[in-house]
């Protein structure tokens, strides 16, 4: 019998009966949402973590300080990463190519009678290279700006929208913790990033930043090192890791009491994390689908018994058993995949609910493998739960079944 | 020599009883015989049907049909002998419910495989056959009793079987719609169709052309009339 018919028949089934058979899919219409939605946001989330690390270049490299764990670190001293610690990496390191300093804090900016609470970074020139993100009026910190312990500041856009500053604001002053600093750039808007935003951000120059929160603020610092090339970025990171011990005069057997992050580091550590969530979330949505699943069963099994009948007819005419059997195999996969069709559409606009009405976290992205997942799965759990059902509906005798009132 | 029976007989056990349901029972029939098989209820001419019509097999004895032993056959090559050598037309008609006229008598012709296009065609015919041609997009619901039970002669015969089997098929309805039934049955068999009528009433018999009586799972007479 050819598989057309039996589509044709179980649609017609199923048309017959459509409340029945939404809400027999029930199970896996939340099953299969549920896993569409968290995958949705997961990966839109893995989307713009990735892509906003490789924007910063696979040559980018941070080291921040850290306490081993276990005894051997707590053995170690202070645990900290200086200005003096970076200048050595960058003058013994061939390997390396530029470095700064970066030390962020949160502060109080006013300009005039408005205020705004932003994250201050105080870093050297080099930053906006390494963090690839450069001013689009003005222009960035420079070297003599550090040297000379300069009170100027770069701003991200949303401080320069918070503190009202109309007109141009090249030239302008704000203050900070009562002193003053003439604004000499404004960055290029980049918009909510990691749950950070990249424009809620005021760069003035490390040395200064001494003046603001004191020397012993700049003692334990993140360092931003370029490497000369990407392919060399493990030699890099040696020669970063052999440099800071030195200087840190950690004997051999002594762990690191730093961390060196390079970018494919961070990608993994990322993706480990997010690969987690999604088999949590996968393992509750396989629980689910097994209970949508024993819905399918359940409603088959009584629709063989209610259509007994129509098996004896079919029997009698000439249906065999595997005709029978592939009759309902069909319907229930059926049944399943449009429980998954709409599970995938429902969890789809979930998933861009959420994120519309989350402004941290990206745009919902569905990859064409989760689709797949769904409709594979649902077709499967039709598959497993409707062959006991059919193989009842094969076995009927068809004297017994024309039989049947 | 169409149907060859050879002492055949139906066991069931119900616990310790045996019930003979058919006792050794032997008859041939040739092609394009027009029968009634009588008896009361209990006699044995619906396990009678049912095994000439192989919807079940004897527990003993020979049935040949059409040159080939039935008997022993599995199930799924008794579906394939029923959908090419029999056609059933039954008391309660046993139409689907939920498919019209035309998709009703094409259902034998899907389970051999026939294009859709050749389908409906046949199924078209066959209607015709039974004075139904302008019903086809009916569902049983919406046809009276006595066209159902055209729908279900249309549905038995669009395959050409070997033979139509009737279970009393004018017992469900009244006198003059089980008239013009039996009017049809006449006309097939004018037309050398091969159709044995299982029926308790006399006046049904008497179309026929040859009367079996069945009591209690034997063969008491077998006579030939005009």
């Amino acid at each position: 019998m050819p598989v057309l018919e039996n589509i044709k028949i179980a649609l017609q089934a199923l048309n017959s009966n459509k409340l029945r058979a939404i809400l027999t899919t029930l199970g896996i219409i939340i099953g299969v949402a549920a896993v569409v939605a968290v995958v949705s946001v997961v990966q839109g989330l893995s989307f713009m973590i990735t892509s906003q690390l490789q924007e910063a270049g696979a040559d980018f490299i941070i080291v921040v300080p850290n306490r081993p764990r276990g005894e051997a670190g707590e053995m170690l001293g202070r645990i900290e990463l200086t200005y003096e610690d970076g200048l050595a990496v960058n003058e013994k390191a061939p390997e390396v190519k530029d470095f700064s300093p970066l030390l962020q804090r949160r502060a109080t900016v006013k300009f005039s009678d408005e205020h705004t609470f932003t994250y201050i970074l105080c870093t050297s020139a080099s930053f906006q290279e390494i963090n690839n993100h450069y001013v689009d009026r003005g222009r960035f910190l420079t070297k003599l700006d550090n040297d000379h312990r300069k009170k100027v500041c770069v701003l991200g856009t949303k401080v320069v929208e918070d503190l009202g500053i109309k007109g141009n604001p090249l030239g302008k002053g704000v203050s900070i913790r009562k002193l003053s600093f003439t604004i000499i750039g404004v960055l290029e808007e980049r918009g909510q990033a990691l749950g950070q935003n990249a424009d809620d951000v005021c760069i003035i120059p490390f040395n200064t930043s001494r003046l603001l929160f004191g020397e012993e603020a700049s003692r334990s610092l993140v360092l931003y090192f370029r490497a000369k090339s990407a392919e060399n970025i493990d030699l890099a990171k040696e020669q970063i890791t052999e440099v800071l011990r030195k200087q840190h005069s950690l004997k051999s057997g002594q762990p690191d009491d730093f961390l060196v992050l390079l970018q494919q580091d961070l990608l993994e550590r990322i993706n480990t994390i997010l690969g987690s969530v999604t088999a949590v979330v996968a393992g509750i949505v396989g629980i689910s689908l097994v209970v949508g699943g024993i819905g399918i069963m359940n409603i088959m099994l009584v629709s063989v018994t209610e259509r007994t009948r129509e098996i004896g007819i079919r029997k009698a005419v000439g249906a065999k058993r595997r005709d029978i059997i592939f009759q309902f195999l069909v319907e229930a996969i059926i049944l399943s995949l449009v429980g998954g069709t709409i599970g995938i559409v429902f969890g789809y606009t979930l998933g861009v609910i959420v994120t519309r009405f989350i402004p941290q976290l990206p745009p919902a992205h569905v990859p064409l493998w989760a689709v797949g997942l769904g409709f594979g799965f649902s077709t499967l759990v039709g598959l497993f739960f409707g062959i006991y059902p059919a193989a009842r509906a094969g076995k009927l005798d068809p004297i017994e079944a024309l039989r049947y009132e | 020599m169409l149907i060859n029976l050879s002492n055949i007989n139906k066991i069931y056990k119900m616990g310790l009883t045996e019930i003979r349901a058919i006792d050794g029972v032997s008859m041939e029939v040739e092609p394009s015989e027009y029968i009634a098989i009588m008896g009361p209820s209990g006699s044995g001419k619906s396990t009678l049907m049912n095994l000439m019509g192989c919807l079940d097999t004897p527990t003993s004895g020979s049935y040949i049909l059409n040159d080939m032993e039935i008997a022993h056959l599995d199930d799924d090559k008794l579906a394939e002998i029923r959908n090419k050598e029999i056609g059933f037309v039954f008391q309660t008609f046993n139409l689907l419910p939920r498919a019209n006229a035309l998709q009703n008598v094409e259902l034998p012709l899907i389970y051999s495989n026939i294009s859709a296009r050749e389908r409906r065609k046949r199924a078209l015919h066959a209607l015709e056959v039974v004075g139904l041609k302008d019903r086809v997009n009916h569902r049983p619901n919406e046809l009276s009793g006595g066209e159902r039970q055209r729908v279900a002669i249309a549905r038995a015969l669009v395959n050409s079987p070997s033979i139509l089997l009737a279970d009393e098929p004018t017992g469900n309805l009244d006198s003059k719609m089980g008239e013009e039934i039996m009017q049809v049955f006449d006309r097939l068999y004018e037309q050398k169709n091969t159709i044995i009528v299982v029926t308790h009433e006399e006046h049904i018999a008497r179309h026929t052309k040859r009367v079996i009586k069945l009591l209690d799972g034997k063969i008491i007479s077998d006579e030939s009339q005009e």
